[in-house]
């Protein structure tokens, strides 16, 4: 997984609550064999004026211009801000994997869904919570100014405005020192690494059998 | 302390325990079909990871292959399917694990390939990207289905991050009636605590009853536990077990053999152990089960007729309930034997192991199949048991019935393949799930044994197998 240490990105303001995983990487995608490549499909049935299908080739597909992500001022943004209990529904973890290959490596909202939380983490997405007053502010702001970034800076538990005032938010100590080191569960297994070894050997005596090549 | 069976096996793999109150589990064997594992491998490579332990991991085809003859992965017609197929492939051959695959007599339904392979033996912990992995728990293993995230997490580690499940021990007492079969006793307990009965809980089936099953028997048993809402299920080693487990090609040989026997014999329940949950079934109380709606606990002896919804005084089972009647075009009070079948599905890691098409056979020789049904698929569960059967002749059995024989696979049991029923049809199928559309879309499933699909073919609609 990757490090996620300090973030200074172009913001997308994607202005709706209850954002499901559904509409972040509708169903059919799922038939997909990868984790990655599903940026291209990322919010598909409001991104584009035809039904998507896996395996067509998403440049010639007729664009929705409305939609907030195809706008040109919003091309390259890394910081999604969105509204309340974004990423609820099923608990697919194609929707962190289509928002990370889409290129977002965070997401500021009021809340967010248990499972699709949860899921950000395993996949190096950081999830920040802020208040609804908060949120109302920065979706002014980004309308109000072409080129909007913040800085997020995960180690100092802080987002920091173009003019260098910060917003502090809070977050898991575990999973804080998860992403700041990159060590995605499998990563932090492996810092057991030893002792996984030692209990190998243990079985090994014990039960030799189960230890085929 | 006494301890359960399923205490034993947590301890005996508990790696680390942690503040947190996750632990560290080792994880002994993983299964790995085509269709959960691909982002797994794909993960592996993106992190220039390595399988921890090669030789841990069995592969094989099952979701996907088509149950006609076929040499290779370019003659699967559908392309979601074939891409699938041949990923599993390329993973296999790049990581070097060992994979059972197209042409391969031991390629099969995950469940039913690895205890016959003797890849799973007494005491291991089992994972595969599957939730029926709870079938291998027969053997007194501790076997759950995990998701695609944690396929990757045991490649990579040979452990999953767990924490405790609770202890429930389900006792069936007495003497299992003529007819009667485990699919019976199984959908019977999930009819009796319901599809959330064993949330939250490892689940011990005991008892007489348990312990004169086969082992094909106890997992059809263990196969269904996740439908009665647990993750795992598991029964307690004995001499069934063990003589099971003998001779079988990755089991345990000469002096690992007798020391592994000795071992096994501890993995039962102590006396006096401590379960957080018990249910007592009497199997006298059970008869031949055959599913009306559309959830596994929606079941009933084929004796019953259909509930009343308006008497039902649970408000939310009631309108399930409704649902239920308007998918499945059913009239609320029909006996269940009324029910017609428009096509059968003997198959599936529930049903499809040689003693199930054994009893099936029992009931379609020197018979044939109603006019009014359009199709029997028999799809044994591996290439194995394929080659059982054939041995036997029950192949030719079938065929003079009118029943279709097919190569091993999941087939109609979740329809990924050709093998689906099409809109309005219903379906007596020894398999496991009979959710909406679950094998076709807008197909009616009834989940039964063997014997009753078998019967359920030649008359055109449910019969009572002890009348038979
Ligand atoms: S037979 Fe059915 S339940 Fe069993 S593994 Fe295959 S699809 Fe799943």
């Amino acid at each position: 997984m990757e490090k996620f240490i300090r973030e200074d990105g172009l913001v997308a303001p994607l202005d709706r609550a209850n954002v499901d995983t559904d509409q972040i990487i509708p169903k059919q995608f799922l038939k997909s064999i990868l984790r990655s490549g599903f940026g291209p499909n990322l919010f598909d049935e409001w991104r584009y004026l035809d039904e998507g299908q896996p395996g067509r080739d998403n440049s010639k597909r007729p664009l929705n211009k409305e939609f907030v992500l195809n706008q040109p001022r919003y091309q390259g943004a890394s910081i999604l801000l969105a509204r309340r209990n974004f990423g609820c529904g099923s608990s697919r973890e194609h929707a962190p994997w289509a928002l990370l290959d889409f290129g977002f490596r965070a997401i500021i909202a009021p809340s967010f869904a248990d499972i699709f939380f949860n899921n950000c983490f395993k996949n190096g997405v950081l999830p920040i919570v802020v208040s609804e007053e908060v949120a109302d502010e920065l979706f002014k702001a980004v309308e109000a100014k072409q080129g909007y970034r913040l800085t997020v800076d995960l180690a100092e538990q802080k987002i920091i405005r173009p003019d260098g005032a910060a917003i502090d938010f809070e977050i898991d100590a575990f999973r804080k020192h998860c992403l700041l080191n990159g060590l995605d569960d499998i990563g932090l297994t492996l810092q057991d690494a030893d002792a996984i070894r030692e209990y190998e050997k243990g079985r090994q005596q014990r039960e030799p059998w189960v230890f085929i090549e | 302390m006494a301890r359960t069976l399923y205490d034993k096996l947590w301890d005996a793999h508990l790696v680390k325990q942690r503040d947190d109150g996750s632990a560290l589990i080792y994880i002994d064997r993983q299964i790995i079909h085509e269709v959960t594992s691909p982002q797994a491998f794909e993960g592996l490579r993106l992190a220039n990871r390595q399988p921890w332990r090669v030789g841990s991991n069995f592969a094989t085809l099952d979701h996907n292959v088509p149950t006609t003859p076929f040499k290779n992965a370019s003659e699967i017609e559908d392309e979601t399917s074939r891409i699938q197929v041949q990923t599993l492939e390329d993973n296999t051959r790049a990581f070097g694990i060992r994979e059972f695959g197209i042409g391969d007599v031991r390629q099969g339904i995950v469940h039913v390939m690895a205890p016959e392979q003797g890849a799973v033996v007494p005491g291991m912990t089992v994972v595969c990207g599957d939730s029926h992995t709870s079938t291998n728990g027969a053997l007194a293993c501790l076997a759950h289905g995990i998701g695609t995230s944690e396929v990757e997490h045991v490649l990579a580690t040979q452990c999953l991050v767990a924490k405790k499940m609770k202890n429930m021990l389900i006792r069936v007492e007495g003497e299992l009636g003529t007819g009667v079969t485990a699919k019976d006793v199984v959908l019977h307990i999930i009819g009796v605590i319901g599809t959330a009965g064993g949330n939250g809980h490892a689940m011990e089936f005991a008892g007489s009853a348990i312990r004169s099953l086969s082992m094909e028997g106890r997992m059809t048993i263990c196969n269904m536990s996740i439908e009665a809402g647990a993750r795992a299920g598991m029964v307690a080693v004995d001499d069934i077990t063990i003589d099971y487990v003998r001779g079988r090609p990755f089991a345990p040989k000469g002096a690992d053999w007798d020391k592994a026997v000795e071992y096994w014999r501890t993995l039962v329940s102590d006396e006096g152990a401590k379960f957080d949950t018990v249910v007592e079934i009497n199997a006298a109380d059970i008869k031949p089960q055959v599913s009306w709606g559309t959830s596994p606990e929606m079941v009933l002896p084929v004796d019953a007729t259909l509930p009343i919804p308006e008497q039902e005084s649970d408000a939310v089972k009631r309108s399930g309930m409704e649902r239920a009647y308007q998918y499945m075009g059913l009239t609320p009070g029909m006996k269940i034997t009324d029910i017609k079948v428009d096509r059968v599905f003997i198959g599936s890691c529930t049903n499809s192991r040689i003693e199930d098409l054994r009893a099936a056979a029992v009931v379609a020789k020197g018979r044939k199949k109603a006019d009014s049904v359009k199709q029997v698929l028999v799809v044994p569960g591996s290439g194995l048991v394929k080659q059982q059967a054939e041995a036997e002749g029950l192949d030719k059995v079938f065929i003079e019935a009118g029943f279709e024989w097919r190569e091993p696979g999941c087939s109609m049991c979740l329809a990924m393949n050709p093998d689906k029923l099409m809109p309005g049809e219903h379906c007596a199928s020894t398999s496991n799930r009979n959710f909406e559309g679950r094998q076709g879309n807008g197909g009616r499933t009834h989940l039964v044994s063997p014997a009753m699909a078998a019967a359920a073919a030649v008359a055109g609609h449910f019969v009572d197998i002890r009348d038979l």
